[in-house]
């Protein structure tokens, strides 16, 4: 093997057993699993119950944690913003529709079936997952994927041109950006009303109801449209590139 | 009985992610980290987590596979050309 | 039996994940490898956050079909998990458009042959004296 190979590996297995060494240290001071104390779990679920959210998780991220849940928001902002801008198309490509290779004729009867069936359930069930997000397991982040998802189901049971009928690009540009101005505006009331940004100011309902928690499932319709959004811009010009655009004068 | 399914679990964790590294060609490595994914996300429900087991499996069993195998067949095809054109060059 | 390996193995499992994706990175020759390899190492810091917080005879932290008295695993490390995954994935994508950005200027995904911008433009130089020279 090549000295440069050689020196790599020694400095991995140095590396490593640095590593080993300080995780074993570290870790075996913990107590064991299952036995420590959560004092700050505690207080935050007592915190939860106060403002009526039935799902702690929920009333974490989108209440008690709120600012956190915001920084996130931002970091998948700015990168899906990258990644989308990163994937355009350049002055010497061009869009071949010879690339896609297939159309709804070939795509299996079966599978067509399915596929159209389980879009609108898909997107009823997402919508669902968002709005319950502070009664039950789910919220904007899990809701936003699942409804990204979905409307791939378009693609898979037909044509690329009906998947791309379904997904107006601009509309979801607006949505996604509109949405994150959204979340720092009722943030930003919040200050006005009570002096902190980010405060619960919606009335708080009673426990267990829908429209109960306040800004929790406002600020959780809000994450979901960004991050559904924000994931079908981007598998959006993934799919493109792969399936659609080529160099200038290529013959694919 | 909680245990024990937490004990098979970890085991599986260990396979796959072990298995993860070690596939060298990216295509049938994104399938394995969906395998990954998807053990993970259970794992997480037998820890009693199932906000975050919602997301691990939505995102890490459908959306990083998908977006791995985009980007691996693009970048076969960009390479593909460029070996094409150097050789023309020569 | 089980419970006293259960004791420290959800540890050693986070820890061994993230120590053989570091190895999945450092021997890989192939970008898109190495990125799915972080990956990995991410989700090592989700089990090792999940683990810290389990508690034994405790539920989910949702109260919506339990009573509000029964004792949960502590639900801020879900908090604190939760976002980590969906954002990770975005960027874990971003890293891959960088990847096919490099595959399209530099014709390789190799981190071994991708050599600096500044060798190349010298190669360019080098064989642009050459042809005119001849």
């Amino acid at each position: 093997m090549s000295r440069r190979f050689a020196w790599r590996l020694v400095l991995l297995v140095a590396g490593l057993v640095g590593v080993a060494i300080v995780l074993v240290v570290g870790l075996g001071a913990l107590p064991h699993f299952g036995a420590v104390e959560h004092g700050y779990g505690v207080r935050a679920v007592a915190a939860s119950l106060s403002h009526r959210t039935a799902n702690v998780v929920g009333s974490l991220t989108f209440d008690q944690r709120a600012f956190d849940t915001m920084g996130e928001e931002l970091i998948m902002f700015a990168a899906a913003t990258s990644a989308v801008m990163l994937l355009r198309r350049m002055r010497d490509e061009e869009e071949d529709e010879a690339g896609l290779g297939y159309g709804p004729e070939d795509v299996v009867g079966a599978l067509r079936l399915t596929g159209t069936a389980f879009l609108p359930i898909t997107l009823l069930v997402g919508c669902y997952v968002v709005a319950h997000g502070h009664l039950t397991p789910g919220g904007g982040f899990q809701g936003g994927v699942v409804l990204a998802t979905g409307i791939h189901l378009a693609y898979l049971a037909g044509d690329y041109r009906v998947l791309e009928r379904l997904r107006p690009s601009s509309l979801l540009d607006i949505a996604e950006s509109g949405a994150v101005a959204g979340y720092l505006a009722v943030g930003l009331v919040g200050m006005g009303l009570t002096g902190s940004f980010l405060t619960n100011w919606i009335p708080l309902g009673t426990f267990g109801d829908l429209p109960s928690a306040g800004t929790v499932p406002v600020l959780n319709g809000l994450v979901g449209i960004e991050v559904g959004s924000a994931m079908v811009l981007l598998v959006a010009r993934f799919l493109d590139q792969a399936l659609l655009i080529r160099e200038e004068g290529d013959d694919g | 009985m909680n245990g024990l399914i937490l004990l098979v679990l970890l085991v599986g964790l260990v396979v796959l992610s072990t298995a993860t590294a070690f596939t060298r060609e990216p295509g049938r490595q994104a399938l394995v980290f969906g395998g990954y994914g998807l053990v993970l996300g259970v794992t997480m429900l037998a820890l009693q987590a199932p906000d975050v087991a919602l997301s691990q499996i939505t995102v890490g069993a459908a959306i990083v596979p998908l977006i791995v195998l985009l980007t691996v067949l693009k970048c076969n095809r960009v390479l593909e050309e460029h070996r094409r054109a150097r050789e023309e060059h020569r | 039996m089980v419970d006293a390996v259960l004791a420290w193995l959800p540890y050693a499992v986070a820890g061994w994940v993230l120590l053989v994706g570091c190895i999945g990175i450092v021997i890989s020759n192939n970008y898109v490898h190495a990125v799915v390899c972080l990956g990995l190492v991410q989700s090592a810091t989700y089990l090792l956050l999940l683990a810290i917080g389990w508690e034994p005879h405790a539920t989910a932290p949702v109260f919506g079909d339990v009573s509000t008295g029964v004792r949960v695993v502590d639900p801020v490390v879900q908090a604190m998990t939760l976002t980590d995954v969906v954002v990770g994935a975005t960027v874990t994508a971003l890293l891959l458009a960088l990847t096919v950005q490099l595959a399209k200027q530099h014709g390789t995904i190799d981190p071994d042959e991708v050599r600096s911008l500044e060798q190349d433009q010298q190669e360019d130089q080098h064989e642009e004296t050459e042809a005119a020279g001849q």
